[in-house]
C-alpha cells in the first residue's frame, strides 16, 4: 500500500484509503513510541528540512522529534514575516536550500497555497505544517486518530468543532478529514468566527454551544486567539467564556459522555475552564504524543514512496 | 506625407457611421474618403484593409503608467507602446504615482513625456493631496494643466465630506470625480469573499466594500449634482445600484474590466498572483450581472485598469503579492472574444464602451472620420486568431493571467498624431 500523493498538501480531496493508511500505520509508529529504544532507522540518508516561517513551538518539536525517530537527517529554517522583509524572494530562498539537496519539506506559512506553490519549484516530497487559514492536515490527522483511539471508529460519530472556525486552518482539514471517513461534521461559535458559506461544504452549523454539545459525540475545541480583531469578532473574552466556554456545568448538563479534544495551547479560563482542561489533560497530552507518531507516519509512507 | 488605407469598414456610431470606403490621409489629416486609387496618386503608401474595421482610435480611461516613480515597471512611453500594440490612441494615466499627480507640475511633467507619442496621454488628477484623503487637492490648477478628471484611485475618496466637497468643486469645469469603490475597514483581503475563499482559507474583501462606496458615490452625486464615475466595477449589486441611479437620472458612469467579466475567483485555487487584483475576481453571478449591465447600457466603459508589476513582486507569497494585472495589450482581444463572438454585444456597442464613451466621460472629443479630421483610428481585424504571448509585450511588465490565452480579434494598426503603428513599428506619416 502507498499514498496516491507525493505531496500531503491538505485532506481535501485525499482519499478515504489514503487517511486509513495514515492513521494504521500511525498505529505501528505509536507502539515503536512506547519501546524503550524509540528510533528506527526507516528514513535514513534522508534529509528534511523543516521550513517554518511562522512561529510554531509544538508542531516544529513534534515534526523534529518524528523526523529524529525514523533517522533522517534534519536541518530548521526559521524566519517569520514576508519574504520580501529580507530582500529574498520566498522562491529564491528555497531555490537556495533546493540546491543543498534536501528531499522532503516540512513547511509552516502564513500565506495560504504555499506548500501548492513548493510542489512547482521544488522536487522535495512536501508536507504542509500549516499554511495560513487553509489547511494542517497533519493536525487533523491526530486528532482523527486520537478520536478513533478513544471511540473505537469514526464513522458515523458526530463531532463539533467549537470556536474561531473562520481563522483556523485546523477546522478545514478536519472538516475535509473526517468527512471521508464518514464522520458527521458540524462547528459551534459566534456568527462572526464562521466562515462565509461554510454550510455549502456539507457542514452543520451551531450559534448555541448547548445544543452543540446535547448532539455531538466529541467537541473539538480551537483555541481563542486572544490577540485576534479584539473588540470586532467578538465584544471580550469575559463574553465569550459566559457563552462558548466549556465548564463542567455544561459537560453534566448537556453531555457526561461527550469526549473533549483541544489541539492547544489552551487559554485556561477562556475557551475550557481550569477544571475541564484538567479533567481532559489525559487526552489532549495523549493529542501530542498521537501527533509524534502521525508524522512519522507521514514523513515515512511519503519518504519511501517512490522505492 | 500620404497614406492610404484600402477597403475598411468605417464605423462610427457616434457619428452613425458605417460604410466601406478607403481612406486617404495626408500629414495625418484625412483628405478623402471614398474609392480612391493609389495609380492616380504619386508617393502614397498603401495599405491594404480590406474588409478591415475602421474605427475611431480606441480609448482607455484606467490604467497606471508609473511614471514618475517606478519607472522599473512602466513609462509613459512603454504605456503609450503597449497601448498601440493593444489598440488604443488614448489612455487615460491614473494618479497613484510617486509623488502623486497632486500639482499642476507633475501634470505637465507627464505631459511632456508623452508629448511626441502616437497615443494621447491624459493624466487623472488626484483628488486629494499625496492621496491622503485629507485635503482637496488643487483641482483647478490641475485641470488647467490638462488633468481630465480626479480619483484617489487605489482607495476610495477617504471620507463622505471630501468626496461631497470634491464632486461640488469639480462641477465647476464639469470634470469626473472617479472612484475606486472600497470600504477600506471591510476590505484589505487577497480575494473575493465566497466560498471558495472559505475553502482556500484566504483573508477575503466582501462585494459589499464595493457596494457601499458605490451607493455612497451615487447618493452624494445626486445630493451636489457634481458626475460621479465608477472605476473598475465587480460586483452584480453594484451594477443594480448604478442601473437604478442611472433611471433616476444620477450623473453615474461606470466601467468594468476585461477580468472582471472573463474570469471568476475559481482562478485563485491556483494561487497564482497574475490572478489576484483589487476589486478581486468574483463570482459567476456578478460576471453575468457586468455582461448584462454592458448590454443595457448600465456599464458605460470597459478599460483595463493596466497595473503593471515587477515578476519579483508578483511571485511573493499570495496574501503578500501586490494587486493588479496588466491589460492594454489583452484587452481588445478578451473583449472581442468574450463579448463579441459569443454574440453578447454587438461591435458597435464595442465601440462605444472602447472608443466613444469613456473619452464622453472624460469631455475628451471623439474623433471623427471625416475629411479635414486629423487621424485618429483604430483598424481592427476581428477574425484573426492568436495566442497571447507575455514575451512580445510591449508593457515593461509580464503580469497577466492571460498569458497562453487563445484569442479572436486584435488590432492591426493605429494612427494618431501624424503617426501610424503597424506591423511592431511606429511610423510617421
Amino acid at each position: 500500500m502507498s499514498l496516491s500523493s507525493n505531496h500531503l498538501l491538505g485532506l481535501h480531496e485525499v482519499p478515504k484509503e489514503d487517511i486509513q493508511l495514515i492513521l494504521d500505520t500511525a498505529k505501528t509508529f505509536r507502539e515503536v513510541l512506547e519501546r524503550p529504544i524509540k528510533k528506527v532507522p526507516t528514513l535514513q540518508g534522508k534529509t528534511i528540512l523543516n521550513l517554518f516561517y511562522e512561529n510554531s513551538t509544538r508542531t516544529r518539536l513534534s515534526f523534529e522529534l518524528a523526523e529524529k525517530r525514523l533517522s533522517a537527517d534534519t536541518m530548521n529554517f526559521s524566519k517569520s514575516g514576508s519574504s520580501a522583509a529580507k530582500g529574498e524572494s520566498f522562491k529564491d530562498t528555497v531555490l537556495n536550500i533546493e540546491a543543498m539537496k534536501v528531499d522532503m519539506i516540512v513547511v509552516r506559512h502564513e500565506s495560504a497555497g504555499i506548500p501548492k506553490y513548493l510542489t512547482q519549484i521544488s522536487d522535495a516530497n512536501i508536507i504542509n505544517a500549516g499554511d495560513g487559514r487553509h489547511e494542517h492536515p497533519t493536525q487533523a490527522l491526530l486528532d482523527m486518530y486520537s478520536i478513533r483511539e478513544k471511540m473505537g471508529k469514526l464513522e458515523g460519530l458526530k463531532v463539533c468543532i467549537v470556536g474561531d472556525i473562520a481563522h483556523s486552518r485546523v477546522a478545514l482539514s478536519n472538516i475535509y478529514g473526517l468527512q471521508a471517513m464518514g464522520a458527521k461534521v458540524s462547528v459551534c461559535g459566534p456568527s462572526t468566527m464562521i466562515p462565509w458559506q461554510l454550510e455549502s461544504l456539507g457542514v452543520k452549523i451551531y450559534n448555541n454551544i448547548d445544543k452543540a454539545m446535547e448532539e455531538s459525540d466529541v467537541l473539538n475545541v480551537l483555541r481563542i486567539q486572544l490577540e485576534r480583531d479584539a473588540g470586532v469578532l467578538i465584544p471580550s473574552v469575559r463574553e465569550y467564556h459566559n457563552y462558548y466556554g466549556i465548564t463542567t456545568e455544561r459537560i453534566e448538563k448537556n453531555n457526561p459522555d461527550i469526549l473533549i479534544m483541544h489541539p492547544g495551547p489552551i487559554n485556561r479560563g477562556v475557551e475550557l475552564s481550569s477544571e475541564v482542561a484538567d479533567g481532559s489533560s489525559q487526552i489532549i497530552l495523549n493529542q501530542v504524543t498521537n501527533g509524534v507518531a502521525i508524522r512519522m507516519a507521514v514523513l515515512y509512507l511519503l519518504g519511501t514512496r517512490s522505492e | 506625407m500620404k497614406i492610404l488605407l484600402k477597403g475598411l469598414q468605417l464605423l462610427n456610431p457616434d457619428q452613425g457611421l458605417d460604410e466601406k470606403a478607403d481612406i486617404l490621409i495626408t500629414d495625418g489629416i484625412i483628405e478623402k474618403i471614398g474609392s480612391i486609387e493609389s495609380s492616380e496618386l504619386k508617393d502614397v503608401k498603401e495599405y491594404n484593409f480590406e474588409g478591415k474595421l475602421g474605427v475611431p482610435g480606441l480609448y482607455d480611461m484606467h490604467v497606471h503608467l508609473r511614471e514618475p516613480g517606478q519607472e522599473d515597471k512602466e513609462t509613459v512611453q512603454s504605456g503609450g507602446n503597449s497601448a498601440a500594440a493593444g489598440g488604443f490612441t488614448g489612455v487615460a494615466c491614473m494618479p497613484n504615482t510617486n509623488p502623486a499627480i497632486d500639482s499642476a507640475e507633475v501634470v505637465k511633467f507627464i505631459i511632456d513625456r508623452g508629448r511626441d507619442h502616437l497615443v494621447d496621454i491624459n493624466p487623472i488628477g488626484a483628488v486629494s493631496k499625496g492621496r491622503k484623503g485629507e485635503g482637496l487637492a488643487p483641482l483647478l490648477e490641475l485641470y488647467d494643466a490638462g488633468a481630465v478628471g480626479f480619483s484617489d484611485d487605489g482607495t476610495a475618496i477617504k471620507t463622505s465630506a471630501l468626496l461631497r466637497s470634491a464632486l461640488e468643486y469639480s462641477k465647476m469645469i464639469d470634470a469626473p470625480i472617479i472612484e475606486h469603490c472600497e470600504d477600506e475597514s471591510l476590505a484589505g483581503g487577497s480575494m473575493n469573499e465566497s466560498i471558495v475563499s472559505t475553502q482556500l482559507g484566504l483573508p477575503s474583501i466582501p462585494t459589499v466594500a464595493e457596494d457601499l462606496i458605490v451607493m455612497r458615490g451615487i447618493l452624494l452625486a445626486e445630493y451636489t449634482g457634481g458626475k460621479i464615475h465608477v472605476a473598475h466595477m465587480s460586483s452584480k449589486r453594484s451594477v443594480e445600484l448604478v442601473r437604478e441611479a442611472k433611471a433616476r437620472g444620477v450623473e453615474v458612469t461606470a466601467e468594468v474590466a476585461p477580468h472582471h467579466f472573463t474570469l471568476t475567483d475559481e482562478s485563485i485555487k491556483k494561487f497564482d498572483s497574475n490572478y489576484k487584483m483589487n476589486p478581486p475576481l468574483r463570482e459567476q453571478k456578478d460576471v453575468d450581472a457586468l455582461i448584462e449591465g454592458l448590454q443595457d447600457g448600465t456599464v458605460d466603459c470597459i478599460a483595463s485598469d493596466h497595473a503593471p508589476h515587477n515578476i519579483e513582486e508578483k511571485e511573493m507569497e499570495f496574501i503578500y503579492a501586490p494587486n493588479g494585472i496588466i491589460g492594454l495589450e489583452t484587452q481588445l482581444g478578451i473583449t472581442l472574444s468574450e463579448l463579441f463572438h459569443t454574440k453578447k454585444l454587438t461591435i458597435e456597442q464595442i465601440v462605444e464602451k472602447l472608443s466613444v464613451n469613456p473619452r464622453k466621460v472624460l469631455n475628451i472629443e471623439v474623433p471623427q472620420i471625416a475629411v479635414g479630421e486629423a487621424a485618429n483610428l483604430t483598424i481592427i481585424d476581428t477574425e484573426k486568431e492568436w495566442e497571447v504571448d507575455i514575451k512580445s509585450f510591449k508593457s515593461r511588465s509580464i503580469n497577466s493571467p492571460f498569458a497562453g490565452r487563445k484569442l479572436k480579434g486584435k488590432s492591426l494598426a493605429v494612427i494618431n498624431n501624424s503617426k501610424i503603428f503597424f506591423d511592431g513599428e511606429f511610423q510617421s506619416i
